[in-house]
């Protein structure tokens, strides 16, 4: 596997813009040295060939584990909605939406 | 007459007595309610102590017993819960900013199995913030400190649950182990801490981190309470699609069996440039296990040196994910800003410190479009190859054998600069996580510093009977290790309670 | 030259699937309730909660793929990750990269097959409501949530681009629906939102040209709007390159008052997703057993009932065009298996298709739940002229008010009683004496003229007559 490239200050922008975080100018030279640094020690196993290893998501092989469609008692509206920062009409209010979901 | 003042006793023997009536569990409670007041202000291992509902739930047991019924295996028992448990009606912080004020409108599974078994929640303890750190440094309310020295950490992720426990503020905790959470803590902190194997304990209602490496299991003051807590909390649980269903190991009944004809490999990966005085220990260890009969071989696994990287290539990228719901919408902290995404921005960017930050950051890169393959995905085939070293050691031995951690407490403020330094201390719990095995830290003895320092043992899936019966021989043999400066000065204090029952 | 131009089309339409409880939590699975009622931990996406998969859901999931003759496969579920409110975990769990059901097809009335390359299963979002002045997103001050819908299950049926036109399109979406509804997976409610479609369109000059740049649909409410959006969409292209620009890939947004699309988002700004493999799920591995056990549920599909009726025209020389429409009709309706149920009681094909398909079907609901012997003795009292089609319709009416009854009886209460032969012979002797001139005509074989007493006769009975009675008795006076 061919190892990526060196992490830039503009990957810790775009990655932070992708995870809804602000970072100040410091705060992203600190943040992009560090994760730089991190990555630099995995870069034994970025480097590492694999080919033909199957990936481990779960470390225990189970499968099919289902419920009955059967319905269950939901949560007491007030308690759900006294938690919300701001509600209106019964709803959760939010700031206005630019655009669609992506 | 009045075992208030007497020494802590284990959870074991305190449940016996209070289920048998000859200790009621409010008297208990208000010993330990005591000690918390002596101390906390010194340790601060919580987040929120909850004296109010814990009398209320010892009356409970007390009431019980006095029916004639059985309140359960854990009567009267007092137990903290890592502040990443969900409980009803209680503050759940995950000591962040970001969680401020949240109320969960339901109790995580283990919850509501302690209170079936009749243990007296006594409060949330502090932790790294979602978990992620290894010196409980990164909680937003400040750090825990080391009951055996208030200068240096008491580890992490579950540092408050482990300083609990040392501190003498429960007989029992309640962590949780991503990488080492519960292990590295115990062994800093000198009490016994297990990750059971993954799939045993129910996640749900605990706040994730890293699912699928998350593992909830417990601290204790002893092997068998530990074993005990185990037999309580584990087991299979619908509401967890992870969780596994088939017969969870019983652990409490098999604890006195001992380790002869077992064969426990000494691993020597992880061996590797730990400090002398806690190799010593593990040699003997390895020297008191072989006396009790157990086989020992010195085992190599190298794929174990690539954990570190999985891990931090692996878990991030889950958290990243699983740390995206707090946006300011539903609950918690939000900060107002023009319009929706510069809102879940600003709340992001003030509710979370600068570990979280890291890590969500890290983790969005490792799964982002061109760089999914060459980090995440590769991480995940490390995974398998961690997991056929393991299977290759396990063919050969039952249980292996190796330190918790590779130095024993460090000073508050001395890894906090830099990430990496600080993501070394969890070199050799990482693997375990990884592979979904059990894996105990028992204490054993103490560094040239004075200092606790725990052996940890390894087994195979769902082999935690094994794991405990070793850990019982590993603690029979530990060398004396001085009970923390402050739990012994309240014993001193309170001196005249205590004549009563000797 | 336009008419070189053709279009590719390829659609991927979501519906909701027909269940008591949500994809990942026991929830109630319902429309219309108050808002922020149906909701628990899971599906708020509240810190420590976890999902666990509807069993029902993947048995109404596998019953779409085996009606659309796919391939059931092993399948695992990823996480989609991207901040939105009406997300409430700020991802979307998606089958990705293994869906449930792969390579199937879907045959169009006439005969034409779009292939279909997967239906995959996810779950829905909340619904966000935009307040403001203009209620709708843009420009709107603020937004509420609510996450009744949030958890959903949904399949996504994604179409191989093998349509051609927005006629084939229409078809599709009208098939594919009736597909769904009977397979018992979604009741198809395009208007209530439990069946959305988005468009993928390109244009290309001739059939055997490359694939040209397309452009995603959204915000399609209906086969109408489907039908126009693709047609607008097409000639936009079409212009484009035609003026010597090119079209960009893009997400366009129909918008049905100005009947035109717009553009949302380029290419350029796809969203990155990291996907990655869902760790609170474990993969779905269905076996012979469990696919042959709900293949075995599954009634009959569309396709199979319109040539369950064509079949039953066979020996008449097989279904006129106006039939063809009919039996579509019936079929749509669901109410393919009364016709059958009347012709296996004596009543004529034709008759009970073309009754169903224009008397039963404008109360297809109650049609539907209608007691089928009623109806078929009601068909046969017309069919025997003891009713006429005036009457016969307005028993019809009581019966589906009622979901059954004696049409005998019904007709009786309403004075239906059928005229007497003597009486209808009156009747028709008075409307020739008073109108010679036409009867010595329509006697010379001016055969338009029975309509012209026939009308006549009614008009007298006010509507009681039977129009083949009356028929029969004109042929009599003729001799
Ligand atoms: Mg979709
Ligand atoms: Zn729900």
């Amino acid at each position: 596997m061919a190892e990526p490239a060196r992490l830039t200050r503009e990957d810790v922008a775009h990655v932070a813009s992708l995870a809804r975080l602000a970072l100040s100018d410091d705060e992203l030279d600190t943040f992009t040295w560090q994760l730089a640094e991190v990555l630099d020690h995995a870069a034994d196993v970025s480097s590492l060939d694999l080919d033909g290893v199957a990936p481990t998501a779960h470390a225990m092989a189970v499968t099919n584990v289902m419920r009955l469609d059967e319905p269950q008692v939901c949560l007491d509206r007030d308690e759900v909605l006294a938690a919300a920062p701001d509600v209106e009409d019964y709803r959760f209010k939010v700031p206005r939406i630019l655009g669609e979901a992506p | 007459m009045s075992a208030l003042g007497s020494a802590p006793r284990p959870a074991l023997e305190t449940a016996a007595m209070v289920r048998a009536g000859e200790l009621s569990a409010v008297e208990v409670l208000e010993h330990h309610l005591a000690t918390i007041e002596a101390h906390e202000d010194d340790v601060r291992a919580f987040t929120l102590v909850t004296p109010d509902e814990a009398r209320t739930q010892a009356r409970a047991v007390d009431a019980a017993v006095a029916k004639g019924e059985d309140p359960g295996p854990l009567a009267g028992v007092p137990i903290a819960l890592k502040d990443n448990l969900c409980t009803r009606g209680l503050p759940t912080t995950c000591s962040s900013r970001i969680l401020d004020g949240w109320r969960p409108p339901y109790d995580a599974t283990v919850v509501t199995r302690l209170a079936a078994a009749g243990a007296v929640s006594v409060g949330k303890t502090n932790m790294d913030e979602f978990a992620m750190g290894s010196s409980t440094e990164t909680s937003a309310i400040g750090p825990t400190r080391n009951p055996h020295d208030l200068t240096r950490v008491p580890g992490g992720s579950s540092g408050g649950s482990a300083a609990a426990v040392a501190a003498g503020f429960a007989p029992l905790a309640l962590g949780s182990d991503t990488g080492g959470s519960i292990r590295q803590p115990a062994a800093l902190c000198g009490v016994v801490g297990l990750k059971p194997t993954y799939g045993t304990v129910s996640r749900y209602g605990l706040v994730a981190f890293a699912s699928s490496l998350d593992q909830i299991g417990p601290f204790a003051g002893t092997v068998a309470d530990a074993a005990l807590l185990f037999d309580v909390i584990g087991g299979h649980d619908p509401l967890d699609s992870t969780s596994l269903n088939r017969p969870t190991p019983r652990v409490l009944s098999v604890l006195d069996e001992g380790v002869d004809g077992m064969t426990i490999g000494v691993l020597a990966e992880y061996l590797d440039g730990v400090d002398p005085d806690v190799a010593a220990r593990v040699h003997q260890a390895a020297e008191a296990l072989a006396a009790a009969g157990a086989r020992i071989e010195e085992i190599s696994v190298p794929e174990v040196a690539l954990g570190l990287s999985a891990y931090y290539l692996i878990a991030p990228g889950e958290a990243s994910s699983n740390l995206a719901r707090y946006d300011g919408v539903r609950y918690g902290l939000r900060v107002d800003a023009e319009d929706t995404a510069g809102m879940n921005t600003a709340t992001r960017s003030a509710g979370f410190g600068a570990e979280v930050k890291r890590r969500i950051m890290l983790g969005t890169y490792v799964l982002s479009a061109g760089y999914m393959d060459a980090y995440y995905n590769q991480a995940l085939k490390v995974r398998t190859k961690i997991i056929e070293g393991f299977d290759r050691a396990y063919a050969q031995c039952d249980l292996l054998l190796g330190p918790t951690t590779p130095t024993t407490a460090f000073a508050l403020g001395a890894k906090t600069e830099d990430p990496l330094t600080m993501y070394l201390s969890d070199v050799c719990t990482i693997p375990t996580n990884l592979a979904g095995h059990p894996a105990i830290s028992v204490p054993f003895g103490t560094g040239d510093d004075g200092l606790p320092i725990g052996v940890q043992l390894l087994g195979p899936a769902l082999a935690e009977g094994d794991l405990l019966r070793g850990a019982a021989v590993v603690e029979a043999a530990a060398p004396p290790m001085a009970p923390p400066a402050l739990t012994a000065s309240l014993r001193g204090g309170s001196q005249e309670n205590r004549e009563g029952v000797s | 030259m336009s008419t070189e131009w053709t279009m590719v089309i390829g659609l991927e339409v979501h519906c909701e699937l027909k269940t008591a409880t949500k994809l990942f939590c026991g929830c109630p699975n319902a429309f219309g309730d108050e808002p922020n009622t149906n909701v628990c931990p899971n599906c708020l996406g509240l810190p420590g909660s976890l999902p666990v998969l509807n069993q029902r859901a993947v048995e109404l999931a596998m019953a779409i793929g085996t009606a659309l003759h796919c391939d059931i496969r092993p399948s695992t579920f990823h996480r989609k990750n991207y901040f939105y409110p009406d997300q409430a975990k700020d991802y979307q769990i998606s089958q990705y990269d293994e869906p449930l059901n792969v390579d199937g097809y879907l045959d169009l009335p006439d005969g034409f097959r779009v292939g279909i390359e997967r239906a995959h299963m996810e779950e829905d979002t909340g619904k966000t409501t935009h307040a403001g002045s203009s209620g709708r997103i843009h420009g709107a001050d603020y937004s509420l949530v609510d996450y009744n819908r949030s958890g959903v299950p949904l399949v996504e049926i994604v179409s191989a681009p093998d349509i051609r036109t927005s006629d084939q399109a229409r078809a599709y979406v009208t098939e594919l629906r009736a597909v769904l509804v009977a397979s018992g997976a979604s009741d198809g409610k395009m208007e209530e939102g439990s069946m959305r479609v988005d468009a993928n369109v390109s244009v290309r000059r001739g059939a055997d040209a490359p694939f040209g740049t397309r452009c995603e649909i959204k915000n399609l409410n209906s086969v109408r709007s489907l039908g126009r959006a693709i047609e607008y969409e097409a000639q936009r292209q079409i212009t484009l390159i035609e003026s010597g620009e090119s079209v960009v890939q893009q997400t366009r947004h129909w918008d049905e008052s100005a009947g035109r699309t717009s553009a949302l988002r380029s290419k350029e700004d796809a969203y990155d997703y990291r996907y990655f493999l869902e760790p609170d799920l474990v993969p779905l591995v269905p076996d012979a057993e469990w696919i042959q056990a709900v293949s075995d549920t599954l009634g009959m599909m569309p396709a199979e009932r319109r040539a369950r009726l064509a079949q039953l025209l066979t020996e008449a020389g097989g279904p006129s065009e106006a039939q063809v429409d009919q039996i579509t009709t019936v079929v749509d309706l669901g109410l393919d298996d009364l016709v059958v149920e009347a012709v296996a009681a004596g009543v004529g094909t034709a008759l009970a298709l073309a009754r169903t398909a224009n008397e039963a079907a404008t109360d297809a609901e109650a049609a539907r739940v209608l007691d089928p012997k009623a109806y078929a003795e009601l068909l046969t009292l017309e069919a025997q002229g003891s009713l006429s089609a005036t009457q016969a319709k307005a028993v019809l009416a009581d019966l589906l008010a009622a979901g059954g009854g004696d049409p005998a009886a019904i007709a009786r209460d309403k004075g239906f009683e059928a005229m007497s032969e003597d009486s209808l012979a009156a009747t028709v002797a008075e409307a020739v004496q008073t109108n010679p001139d036409e009867w010595s005509r329509f006697c010379e074989g001016d055969d338009k003229l029975a309509g012209f007493f026939t009308g006549l006769v009614m008009k007298a009975t006010k509507g009681q007559a039977n129009g083949k009675a009356v028929a029969a008795e004109l042929r009599r006076l003729r001799g």
